[in-house]
């Protein structure tokens, strides 16, 4: 089949590009580890979001100008991941496609890789996303195996082979368990925050009540409809698994520590901690143009985002703390303020990230001295993850910024249309997810 | 899903022993083959019956499918019997007619068709009247008699329709065609000359844009897929927990998915949205969407009564309104397709609730017709009989095996029987056709 005729190269632009638009979203319910999703892997759940989104929009054979994802626990066979996920999704297979992995902020960062080729002039369309699975996830074999099954590869006698064979302890053998812990400090991320959670005084109450305000605002918005355009069921799951839309602060409250529990006054629970989960979102995005010549909604723009990093492996910061750097940096080259988003997503990797970002931004000493930036003043918390966020839908690493960018696109192009606002009155939308390794993306979108 | 007895009486061993010992032996129905489209359109040459100019009319339209026609019964076997009643003035004229018809029955080949084209029986004087309103007996009766696939159809012209118009020429080749194969012992009454000839036969409904609902499955995804062959742009809904069938039923026809609950107030506006913003027109509709809540009068819940009358035709009242108040759709006006049953027709024990609203679709149908033709559009019913389905599969398996013989075909239709219906039905040659109950049954014995 010939490439699709509109999908041109687009002509070197004249002046700066306009801003990437959103024109939607799809992804699938996540799943719990182990649950609904048990026996898929990452491309068959990466080709399944993309196919409902070439469904929802009407994309079949149409050649996109790219298409980036990714995922964080990834076999080694999956080193296409992507690229085989479009030829199957019902795009024009002529549609390119590349890997990114940055850990949890991986598909934000697909977003912004995309929007900025469209920025560019680049391309006129393409789609990023992300997809992750903790039930497939790749068995490591130990590396006294690894290194002996190469050599048996290269192997030319018998001989040679019963000898390397003979020389394997049944030690090697045992699988290396995987899992995301910090190379560099050998503690899990739960442990890393517990100590974050210490040092800036975060308490239990405060930890449970984010986490029941994300089972509640997500039930409310799957109740409300939010996410008839933005989800697809697959494998007989219709919303996410993890949701627990009757939970209460007395459950919460129950619930016994997980991380940190040498401390007496460890907090960090099953129930504020997000869940292992499995799952892949994907986000559609163009040129005003493009999506005006195929009747597509623009829903929201991409302004701008800003990534940063931590020292954490030395312990001068916590290892989630990145959002508190990204955040104010963006807005200072913005020129705007937390007062000036309609709406602020901030990952839920454990409610108290959410607690601890918050309280960095708002306070003056922690602001001039680490950030070089003055604070940014409290979080109006009517405005905080309203359609709930990873504690109650799950988070499949890779897949939960494309998550948080679908929805909030979504939110804002609705509160545009209810509020009748002029057409000039931007409705903005404000992203931080927080990333493995000490890292962050954040990123602005506006209506 | 499968018919195994039907595959029994048609293959092999067990086919010789079903002959030998006279049992019932439905036969395999040609279907359109989706990469061959009407080729060929019969098994056979035509055999046209009758004169006058309504003849002629149809001599030239047959021609003009490059079909074999005879006017005399030629040597081997027909694939068509086409028989010209309009000039009937007297029941004493109908023999030789019948009798004419009845000496080339034997020669009609496998999946072969009879047409009868006549005039309606309404306001004529009374032997004009007895005489046209005899071929309903007439015709259905042979339709009862034929065998091997073979179906009996009749096309009745209302008066100010010429001998050629889109729909009569339309229906004609409806009724001859593989797209008919359950079709029989129905009547399609041509009542105005509306109606455009398509451009290419193989592909009405090149260009236009068509919604279906409940199209995730069974009949729904079926009639996404023959609108789709016939060149339609289809935008198919379906309840948001559907989704995943739903995207890859529309990733099959290249269409757009709409997961909608057709319930909710503003459905049609949203279908609206959704045309208006992807394609700038409407063009048609096809109330697909139904659901079956069965109980004994006796025994109903409100529950069970409410959700059917909710889903089979309050929604499509709503959508219907919300939709004709929309006064920027397709230049040639809506049309409209709904789901009947006949259940809706006949009755069905332990389906009050079902079989009030798919009588219900049939009262909203007639309504509407005349209101959508104001437009151009027309609106429609079909009404399927038993249908082998996700849905019927579920019928225990004595009653399903009474229900699916207790037709003059002895089977079940497939679900794209009732696509091929309804595609006809939306397609610009069946313009004249308006406020009609098509039903899908291979001639069910129970109603008309």
């Amino acid at each position: 089949m010939a490439s699709t005729p509109e999908n041109t190269t687009p002509a070197v632009p004249e002046q700066a590009s306009p801003r990437a638009a959103v024109i939607g979203s799809n992804r699938i319910p996540f799943g719990k580890a182990g649950g609904a999703y048990r026996s898929a892997s990452n491309l068959d759940m990466l080709t399944a979001a993309l196919s409902g989104l070439v469904a929802r929009f009407g994309l079949q054979d149409e050649r996109l100008g790219d298409v980036s994802a990714g995922a964080v626990l990834k076999h080694s066979r999956d080193f296409n991941l992507t690229r085989e996920a479009v030829l199957g999704s019902g795009l024009d297979p002529h549609t390119p496609a590349f890997d990114v992995q940055r850990a949890c902020g991986t598909s934000v960062e697909t977003v912004w890789a995309i929007a900025n080729k469209i920025t560019l002039g680049q391309i006129s369309s393409g789609i990023a996303g992300g997809v992750d699975t903790t039930s497939d996830a790749p068995i490591v074999v130990s590396d006294r195996l690894r290194k002996t099954l190469l050599r048996l590869s290269r192997a030319k006698t018998i001989q040679q082979r019963l000898a390397l064979l003979t020389a394997l302890r049944p030690g090697d053998l045992a699988p290396v368990a995987p899992n995301v812990n910090e190379p560099r400090t050998g503690l899990s991320m739960g442990e890393h925050q517990a100590i974050t959670t210490r040092h800036w005084g975060i308490t239990r109450e405060a930890q449970d009540e984010i986490a029941l305000a994300s089972h509640r605002n997500l039930a409310a918005a799957y109740d409300d409809g939010l996410f008839d355009d933005l989800i697809t069921p697959y494998r007989g799951l219709l919303r996410d698994e993890s949701l627990r839309a009757d939970t209460t602060a007395e459950k919460l409250a129950k619930l016994t520590p997980v991380f940190g529990k040498q401390a007496p006054d460890a907090s960090i629970t099953a129930g504020n901690a997000t869940p292992l989960s499995d799952g892949a979102a994907t986000v559609l995005l163009g040129t005003d143009t493009w999506a005006e010549e195929r009747g597509l909604p623009v829903l929201a723009h991409v302004v701008d985002a800003e990534s940063a990093a931590v020292d954490f492996a030395r312990g001068e910061e916590g290892l989630l703390m990145a959002g508190a750097y990204a955040v104010p940096r963006l807005l200072a080259r913005q020129g705007l303020g937390l007062a000036d988003f309609d709406f602020i997503e901030i990952h839920e990797a454990f409610a108290s990230t959410v607690l601890t970002t918050m309280a960095a931004w708002a306070d003056e000493e922690f602001m001039s001295s680490k950030v070089g930036l003055p604070a940014l003043g409290e979080v109006d918390r009517s405005r905080l993850n309203v359609a709930g966020s990873s504690l109650a839908a799950g988070h499949p690493f890779a897949a939960t910024g494309a998550r948080i960018v679908g929805t909030l696109a979504a939110l804002l192009h609705q509160k545009k249309l209810n509020d009748g606002a002029a057409p000039s009155t931007p409705v903005r939308g404000l992203i931080s997810v927080c990333a493995a390794g000490g890292q962050a993306v954040a990123m602005i979108l506006e209506a | 899903m499968s018919d195994t007895y039907l595959d029994l009486v048609n293959s092999g061993a067990t086919k010789q022993v079903a002959k030998t010992l006279g049992l019932p032996r439905p036969a395999r129905l040609r279907r359109t083959h989706a990469d061959a489209v009407d080729q060929p359109l019969l098994p056979g040459p035509v055999l046209l019956l009758g004169a006058g100019a309504q003849a002629d009319a149809a001599a030239e339209a047959l021609l003009s499918w490059d079909l074999d026609v005879h006017r005399t019964l030629p040597q081997g076997q027909v694939g068509a019997i086409v028989l010209v009643l309009t000039e009937l003035e007297h029941p004493e004229q109908m023999s030789d007619f019948a009798l004419a018809l009845g000496g080339a029955l034997r020669s009609l080949a496998p999946s072969g068709r009879v047409v009868t084209i006549s005039r309606p029986a309404e306001g004529a004087e009374p032997q004009v009247a007895a005489a046209r309103h005899g071929v309903d007996g007439f015709l259905r009766s042979v339709a009862k008699e034929l065998r091997a696939g073979g179906t009996g159809n009749g096309i009745v012209i209302h008066d100010g329709v010429a001998a050629d118009s889109p729909g009569v020429t339309g229906a004609l080749r409806f009724l001859l065609s593989a797209r008919s194969a359950f079709v029989s012992g129905q009547f399609i009454h041509v009542t105005t000359p509306d109606g455009a000839t398509p451009a290419d036969w193989t592909r009405p409904l090149e260009g236009r844009v068509a919604v279906v609902t409940g199209a995730a499955r069974g009949i729904g995804a079926a009639i996404a897929q023959v609108l789709s062959r016939d060149g339609a742009h289809v935008i198919g809904v379906d309840m948001p927990a559907s989704g995943e069938q739903l995207a890859e039923v529309m990733n099959t026809v290249h269409g757009t998915a709409l997961q909608l609950d057709i319930t909710s107030e503003d459905a049609g506006q949203r279908i609206l949205e959704l045309a208006r913003s992807r394609h700038g027109r409407l063009d048609a509709v096809v109330h697909n969407a139904g659901i079956l809540r069965d109980k004994l009068l006796a025994n109903m819940t409100p529950e069970k009564w409410d959700a059917v009358v909710a889903v089979n035709i309050a929604a499509q009242l709503r959508i219907n309104e919300q939709l004709l108040a929309a006064d920027d759709l397709g230049p040639e006006g809506l049309r409209l397709v709904s789901l009947a049953s006949t259940s809706g027709i006949a009755g069905n024990r332990g389906q009050t609730n079902y079989g009030y609203t798919k009588a219900a679709v049939i009262g909203m149908t007639r309504s509407l017709a005349p209101r959508l033709a104001e437009q151009g559009g027309t609106a429609n019913a079909v009404a399927p009989g038993f249908i082998e389905t996700e849905m019927t599969a579920k019928i225990p398996p004595v009653p399903r095996q009474i229900a699916r013989r207790a037709n003059s075909l002895q089977q079940g239709g497939l679900p794209v029987d009732v696509a091929e219906t309804i595609a006809f039905l939306l397609s610009p040659q069946a313009g004249g056709i308006n406020g009609e109950v098509l039903r899908v049954c291979g001639q069910n014995l129970v109603g008309q």
